[in-house]
């Protein structure tokens, strides 16, 4: 059994399957995760108490909305794989752990978007934004490179935190610092998605331009990263 | 006859813990070799050590001749471990925990179906989700995923755990089955007669060595 | 190598001997003879302890990630490597704490504030956390082979995260043209003396730094040693369990 690049696409794709099909069939995203973070943004509503700021800054909360539920999904993500020794069998395995790596970036990757698209509409909805259609293609574009980010280097500190031996608790420190970018480059982008505070929608673009930067990096990286931190 | 297993004063911990404190032990082709021993002896952890999964500290171990110190990852994809837990991902059903796990060891269709019929968890019982399978149903999943590994060399820790007789039987005709074609078997267990039946040769392990 | 009762050699003591008259050769320019600057008075002398801390604390980083990049570029390399990084880590922890309380406090008596919120000052303190991260993956326990591994894994993926804040945070103030708000140590006129004594605390700050990544990795070394003596009583004690 040779580990040529066409197993690895395979295996890769066949992570990614499995860990979305595990979360269709245990539907915590949307039955617990979604709901998790529309209440933080109704928190929000009630700890800033005002209509105007809150339409000003509902970009930047909806991306912390976003990398608050991102723990969760995160670690979700992993309990699945040491629940039962699954990763561990893996690993026995013998299966590659960059292919282990991209798979569970991408599952990962897709269910954050679906969180996403769903704070941005509730967003539109709580905090009376208004956008035009060059608006909405630029939050796509935007929620599209800021996840591929997001989703790997999620999934990069999510295995070094999973585990026993109260390690779980690292993940809050480890990763929060490392996505600032992503929290700087996202929000910004949003506001000139969203019109918030006068922002036109091309100042958006340099911003998503770091957004890729982030994202292209963390792919390259985590793939090679990956194996050698979560290995024993 | 070539030697399949070699380790020679092999020490390996846990956190600090030696949980192996020097052990010897070899192991030829076509063997089926028993560990015996109380718990926290040290046969867990023996076994992983084979299975490329837990670093040496100290002495040396080859395994199918690759050397475990420098190059344990090499082992893994030609051996199969079955440990305490069975390796299912708990929110599938056992028909889509074979087809990962297929997909990722680059096994066919027909193999999946043959290693589900061995181990009787075709029909009804593909469909169900494993965290609503019995201990003894799952272990059989776990067994399933084995037999599609195709490994060269099986190691088993407490496999009969779980299982009604049926089930052992089976285990015992399958384990017999996998030695004629070519693989070697070690499994650590505490069901004396039954694994006594089996076995071509005991090992006791205590305090983390060979007695 | 080093002595039998604790971390020091002759070596590290002449070098300490050297870092104390430079740190009062520092104290004496700094507080002493230099002047004071003509905006800020007295309160100027703070930089001659933040810039060089901020300095060390850059060295430290570096020299966590050289350690770490030759610990892993190698099949069997020395754990030394990896207890030099995790030693440069912890100064380096330590030197960016000074480095954030001195700027704060530089802040509160210049411009009233303990906080702006400036590219440099916000980078600073994502250096410190992050590095307070890595700490703690340090602690989290295994073989030291295991540790080794993490670690100078981690410590690499800083080293790369760590501009990129530096940058994303720059871009980000650099929308708010505060430029002139900005940082105390921004605009301070620097005559002959003045610029003298921030050599001087660079150089002192440095061979500090140096005298305390000798001695803590020593200490690295001889807790490792102990907890392998440990594991040969364990393993003995191992051993005597069977038949019992």
């Amino acid at each position: 059994m040779s580990n040529t690049s066409i197993n690895k696409r395979r295996v890769a794709i066949a992570v990614a399957r499995k860990d979305l099909t595990i979360e269709w069939n245990s539907r915590i995203l949307v039955n617990q995760v979604a709901p998790f973070a529309a209440i933080v943004m109704v928190l929000f509503a009630f700890a800033l108490d005002n209509d105007g700021i809150l339409q000003r800054v509902a970009p930047g909360l909806v991306w912390l909305a976003t990398l608050f539920s991102m723990l969760v999904v995160i670690q979700r993500s992993f309990t699945v794989e040491s629940a039962d020794g699954a990763l561990d069998a893996l690993r026995v395995a013998g299966v590659d752990m960059g292919a282990i790596f991209v798979g569970k970036s991408i599952a990962l990757m897709v269910q954050l978007f679906v969180l996403e698209l769903m704070l941005v509409a509730t967003a539109v909805v709580l905090y009376g934004v208004e956008m035009t259609l060059a608006g909405f293609c630029e939050a796509i574009v935007t929620l599209v490179v800021a996840t591929i980010g997001l989703g790997s280097v999620g999934t990069l500190y999510g295995g070094l935190a999973a585990g026993a031996r109260g390690r779980e608790t690292l993940l809050p420190l480890l990763l929060l610092p490392v996505v600032a970018p992503v929290l700087i480059g996202a929000t910004r982008a949003t506001e000139a998605a969203f019109g918030s505070g006068g922002t036109t929608v091309s100042e958006g673009w340099p911003w998503i331009g770091l957004l890729l930067v982030f994202a292209v990096l963390f792919c390259a990286v985590g793939t090679v990263a990956f194996g050698p931190l979560v290995d024993e | 006859m070539d030697t399949v297993i070699e380790l020679s004063g092999v020490v390996a911990v846990l956190g600090q813990f030696p949980a192996l404190a020097g052990v010897d032990l070899t192991v030829q082709r076509g063997e089926i070799v028993l560990l015996q021993g109380p718990n926290g002896a040290g046969k867990t952890s023996l076994l992983r050590v084979c299975a490329g999964l837990m670093p040496i500290e100290r002495g040396s171990g080859h395994v199918l001749g690759i050397d475990l110190a420098t190059n344990r990852e090499a082992i893994r994809s030609r051996v199969g471990l079955l440990g305490h837990a069975n390796g299912l991902y708990l929110d599938l059903t056992v028909m889509q925990n074979l087809q990962f796990w297929a997909s990722t060891v680059a096994a066919t269709e027909s193999e999946v179906s043959a290693a589900m019929a061995t181990m009787r968890i075709e029909g009804r019982l593909a469909g169900v989700k494993a965290s609503q399978l019995s201990a003894g149903q799952r272990r059989r999943c776990a067994l399933a995923s084995l037999i599609v590994r195709r490994a060269e060399i099986w190691l088993l820790d407490e496999p009969h755990a779980g299982l009604d007789a049926a089930g052992r039987d089976e285990l015992d005709a399958l384990l017999r089955s996998a030695v004629a074609s070519g693989a070697t078997v070690v499994l650590a267990s505490h069901e004396r007669d039954r694994a006594l039946g089996l076995a071509t040769r005991t090992v006791t392990i205590d305090g983390g060595g060979a007695a | 190598m080093a002595g039998q009762s604790g971390t020091g050699t002759s070596a590290t003591r002449r070098l300490g001997i050297l870092v104390i008259l430079m740190l009062a050769a520092l104290a004496l320019c700094g507080l002493w003879f230099s002047a004071e600057d003509v905006v800020q008075g007295s309160t100027v002398r703070i930089m001659y302890i933040h810039v060089p801390s901020i300095w060390t604390a850059y060295i430290a980083f570096g020299l966590t990630g050289l350690c770490s990049a030759v610990y892993l570029s190698g099949k069997n390399r020395s754990l030394a490597w990896d207890r030099v990084a995790g030693a440069s880590g912890e100064i380096g922890v330590l030197f960016v704490a000074v480095s954030l309380v001195t700027g704060s406090m530089w802040g509160r008596l210049t411009w009233g504030t303990y906080w702006v919120w400036d590219a440099r000052l916000t980078s600073t303190a994502f250096l410190f956390i992050t590095y307070v991260g890595y700490l703690a993956v340090r602690q989290l326990g295994g073989t030291h082979r295991q540790r080794a591994r993490r670690s100078s894994v981690l410590a690499l993926l800083a080293i790369l995260e760590i501009p990129l804040v530096h940058f994303s945070v720059t871009l980000w103030r650099s929308l708010h043209q505060e430029a002139s708000v900005a940082n105390p140590n921004a605009k301070v006129e620097l005559d002959g003396l003045m610029l003298f004594s921030l050599f001087l605390g660079l150089i002192a700050f440095t061979l500090l730094f140096v005298w305390l990544v000798l001695h803590r990795q020593r200490s690295m070394m001889l807790e490792d040693a102990f907890s392998d003596r440990g594991l040969d009583l364990a393993i003995t004690a191992r051993r005597n369990e069977a038949g019992a």
